[in-house]
């Protein structure tokens, strides 16, 4: 049986003006189980939590309630108070009888009377109330980051900066991403590679970064705090720590026909190479696909050329285990793929390309090696034409296109088109928008400068097809503000593609129990509130994994990310909210209706044995929940057809307790 | 009946949710009977949503579609602009006596430029 | 008989302790008057609120239940209130079929800036039960003092 004090606070007037405290305190003195009932003018201020805890002391209180302004205002504060006088705190409940009462009832008689009910539920549930204690986990101090992006660039710097071990796993070669794909970037046009590379390096001689290139996530158990990862280094058959970098090895192959998907195929490799020159790390790597020592045993050119003698065609892959205390996703992006849009002739004809393979066309180090010439013949095109919202905000073609914007193609078409005039001014360059969507800081102006400045003819409508015919590609398109249909021969065809979540997201997401919207971009805690976390605990997002982004706001979320990891390995130890699922195990059936509402994944099933009323023992599958990751929503316990799950804080015979006081006949 | 009327005739017939429609334009850039036409495919999507039936029903437009269905092919919308025209026209010629010309001078209207696609729409498009 | 203008319905209202509950203090806050027959109970989230619980205020004599949550989409732990609609509409169906009507009963997103929302959907609310009046559908009288 408990002893239960209750303590009604007038909150000056702001309750005592509709509430007769008086009345709400002596009703409730005959509540069952209360043993001290007062009321005072401010409960919060300390002359009122001394009456709290000079009460708990002579009536030997087990349970409080307080009847004051809302939980959400001062439940820590009469938590605090309850455990300086020794008592559990979640011994406490609050009535909240000034928000929720006195505030929006005129009627003095009214409002005592729903007082003293909601008091009466107070009661009745701290009749119930069990001390809790919040579970304490260890936090490894060493942080993962997946994805070596900008956005996986960024975050690592900025969590090695502040003192943690991190690593960064990038399936490819070498770290960089897209980025380092990119020849300019808006709106203020500075080289991608100008700014990208520092920051590569900076990762690659930051002590506290271990780069894992050329390796990927294979396994992910544990909660925030303690991940277990498993990383499979891919066998690049070249000793990582051996190798120069010198690049001997690149020109001497003799296999010269590899499609370079560094420049998207347009030109080709060795089957050795470093996909490009600022690589990091800067080692060379063999395509098996392609290696003819790989697949006939006959070769061998380039561990003859290599004279630190790098080269080992018997690497097999390679796991490495780990454990970390947050892992930050920054997986990226991939344009969409254009073989189904037919009407753009993408598969018909080369000289109809996406946006990044024009990328690729202006760079310096691209396969024309800046210079602007079609893919096909290697001329210079007069006529240029730009489509945008390839496949972006497309509802009816699932199997086709996203629905969703994908928010950079405005402003990189806007500046293509720009570079081309300004390099080319006898160029003709057409763009055809929808809209043109340019919100951020110095983007409209930097649109309007491509109209005004560099005379970029920008037509409203969408292009209906492309047909190739002899050179030239014949554009059918619609003019929707002259109310015309447009036919243009042009010379090269850019698509600005929809953006889609790497395809690596999907299983990692599975991995890490971190939920994600039917596109396959990771879904943030909350969408305004909480924007770089997942909503499982200790998983953080990055960069376009999380939706479309353009290099500043993926370098924000980078950083943004990296602070909230910071926050996390900072602890010693992580305090956990008691109010979490716990399951009977003697109810429990293991039927795993818990286990699939659970937002989280912090139930697992283990098998235990159990003592049967004959005395013989039983080995049984039970849900265990584990503490550190349940978040106490309580979504179990409603699925449980036995009744075996139940929310400590907010048990099942808790709420009926609150039910039946406010029902009471 | 008035535009309303016809509007919600029209949008029943067709099964189009106009609304869907964001005003790209891809579906008259994909038209080929688009220079025949005094009506778009995609003004056929916003005046039937703004209820200016009326001139629809009167423009040689109905007519002049080869029902290809391009513009259903190629809208990122799923707005299906060929049923709306379709739509109209059926609308057109539910009202009595609506039919554009008898079959007897179909014969004289054609020449060898006449596409195949446009003849079997033609009759398809004729009722009694 | 009790008279019936005299009636004063028993209502519980669950609210979610993230979003509702903080509209409600809102509410509150901006001094919106809605009934004092609403009597509210806190919950981390409108998915904890078990079906049994609702059976039960009817059968304890409440006049009605209504049930507050986050926005679709906004729920605090990401998924809870997609399973409290989908729960709450098999459940209302049912009571509806035992003669308990779809009035006494409501399920209504309130985020925590909606103070406004949370008293009009609460004066709604009272105004429709108090003209359906007492319910006597599953009423337990063993429960009676």
């Amino acid at each position: 049986m408990q002893r239960i004090g209750v303590f009604v606070c007038w909150c000056g007037s702001n309750i005592a003006g509709t509430v007769d405290v008086h009345a709400v305190a002596e009703a409730l003195k005959t509540e069952s189980g209360v043993v001290f009932s007062t009321d005072y003018q401010y409960m919060c201020s300390q002359a009122g939590q001394d009456i709290i805890k000079n009460a708990i002391h002579e009536h030997s209180l087990t349970g409080i309630v307080v009847c004051s302004c809302s939980p959400r205002m001062h439940e820590a504060t009469f938590r605090k108070t309850a455990a300086a006088a020794g008592l559990n705190p979640y011994m406490v409940e609050i009535a909240n009888i000034r928000e929720q009462c006195s505030w929006i009832h005129k009627d003095m008689l009214s409002g005592t009377e729903k007082a003293i009910i909601l008091g009466k539920a107070a009661v009745a549930k701290v009749n119930l109330n069990a001390p809790l204690t919040p579970g304490q986990s260890t936090v490894t101090k060493r942080a993962l980051v997946i994805g070596g992006g900008i956005a996986g660039i960024q975050t690592a710097l900025d969590i090695a900066d502040a003192g943690f071990p991190v690593d960064i796993v990038e399936k490819k070669p070498t770290i960089g991403g897209k980025m380092a794909q990119l020849d300019k970037t808006f709106p203020t046009l500075d080289c991608a590679a100008c700014i990208l590379t520092p920051k590569m390096v900076d990762a690659a001689q930051n002590e506290n970064i271990r780069i894992y290139s050329y390796s990927e996530v294979t396994e992910v158990g544990g909660y925030v705090g303690n991940f277990d990862v498993t990383i499979k280094r891919k066998a690049r058959y070249v000793k990582e720590d051996i190798c120069t970098g010198c690049g001997l090895c690149t020109e001497k192959c003799p296999q010269k026909k590899v499609p370079n998907e560094f420049n998207l195929g347009m030109d080709n490799r060795r089957a050795i190479y470093i996909p490009f020159a600022q690589a990091v790390p800067k080692v060379a790597t063999i395509d098996a696909d392609y290696c003819t020592m790989l697949k006939t045993g006959k070769c061998g050119v380039c561990a003859k050329v290599c004279t630190a003698g790098a080269i080992d065609y018997n690497a097999k892959d390679e796991f490495v285990k780990e454990k970390y205390g947050a892992i930050v996703v920054a997986t990226g992006y991939n344009p969409i793929s254009m073989e189904k849009f037919d009407e753009f002739a993408y598969s018909q004809s080369k000289d109809v390309i996406t946006s990044l393979e024009f990328e690729r066309l202006t760079n310096a180090a691209g396969p024309t090696s800046g210079k602007l010439l079609r893919p096909s013949d290697g001329e210079h095109p007069h006529k240029i034409v730009f489509v945008q919202c390839v496949g972006s905000r497309c509802e009816n073609c699932a199997e086709k296109g996203k629905e969703y914007c994908s928010k950079i193609c405005c402003m990189y078409t806007a500046k293509h088109a720009m570079l081309i005039r300004d390099k080319y001014p006898d160029t003709d360059v057409y763009v055809f928008y929808i809209d043109v969507r340019t919100p951020g800081k110095a983007f409209d102006e930097f649109y309007r400068r491509a109209v005004e400045e560099y005379g970029v003819h920008y037509i409203k409508g969408m292009v209906g097809k492309v047909v190739p015919e002899g050179k030239k590609l014949l554009v059918q398109a619609s003019d929707l503000i002259n109310g015309k249909q447009l036919h243009i021969d042009a010379d090269l065809v850019v698509l600005a593609a929809a953006i889609e979540p790497d395809k690596s997201a999907r299983p990692l997401a599975t991995m890490l129990t971190a939920s994600m919207d039917t596109n396959d971009f990771f879904t943030e805690a909350h969408p305004k509130l909480r924007p770089v976390e997942s909503p499982t605990a200790g998983v953080f997002l990055s960069g376009c994994c999380q939706g479309p982004k353009d290099i500043p706001e993926t370098v924000s979320q980078a950083s943004a990310a990296a602070s909230k990891v910071i926050g996390l390995l900072v602890k010693d130890h992580l305090t956990g909210n008691p109010c979490i699922a716990q399951s009977n195990e003697l109810m429990c059936n293991g039927c795993s209706s818990c286990e699939r509402v659970c937002p989280y994944g912090a139930i697992t099933y283990e098998e235990k044995e159990f003592r049967m009323p004959d005395r013989t023992t039983k080995l049984r599958r039970v849900a265990s929940v584990n503490p550190a990751v349940c978040q106490g929503c309580g979504a179990c316990t409603v699925a449980c057809p036995s009744g075996a799950m139940d929310l400590n804080g907010f048990k099942n015979n808790q709420i009926m307790a609150e039910v039946d006081a406010i029902c009471k006949m | 009946m008035n535009n309303t009327e016809l509007k919600k005739e029209i949008l029943r017939i067709s099964g189009v949710n106009v609304k869907k429609c964001m005003k790209c334009g891809k579906c008259s850039a994909s038209c080929p009977a688009y220079d025949e036409m005094e009506f778009h495919p995609h003004q056929f999507a916003s005046m039937i949503d703004n209820g200016e039936i009326e001139p629809l029903l009167r423009s040689d437009s109905l007519y002049r579609c080869l029902s290809c269905f391009a513009c259903m092919e190629r809208c990122p919308r799923g707005v299906e602009p060929a049923k709306l025209i379709e739509a109209v026209r059926l609308t057109a010629i539910r009202k009595q006596g609506a039919n554009r010309m008898t079959a007897d001078d179909v014969p004289q209207m054609l020449d060898d430029n006449t596409p195949g696609q446009l003849l079997v729409s033609a009759f398809r498009k004729y009722t009694k | 008989m009790q008279d019936v203008k005299e009636f004063k319905p028993v209502i519980v209202a669950f609210c979610c302790n993230w979003c509702s509950y903080a509209g409600a203090d809102l509410a509150g806050s901006n001094r919106l008057a809605y009934p004092a027959d609403v009597k509210i109970i806190r919950v981390p989230c409108s998915c904890r609120v078990n079906p049994m619980f609702i059976l039960r205020a009817f059968q304890r004599g409440a006049d009605g239940v209504i049930l507050c949550g986050c926005h679709p989409g906004d729920c605090h732990y990401s998924t809870g209130n997609y399973y409290t609609r989908r729960r709450m509409s098999m459940l209302f169906s049912m009571l509806d079929f035992l003669g308990i009507e779809r009035d006494r009963t409501r399920v209504e997103w309130v985020s925590a800036a909606e103070g406004a929302k949370f008293a009009a959907t609460m004066n709604e609310f009272v105004e429709k039960v108090t003209a359906l009046g007492p319910n006597k559908r599953l009423e337990d009288l063993r429960c009676k003092q």
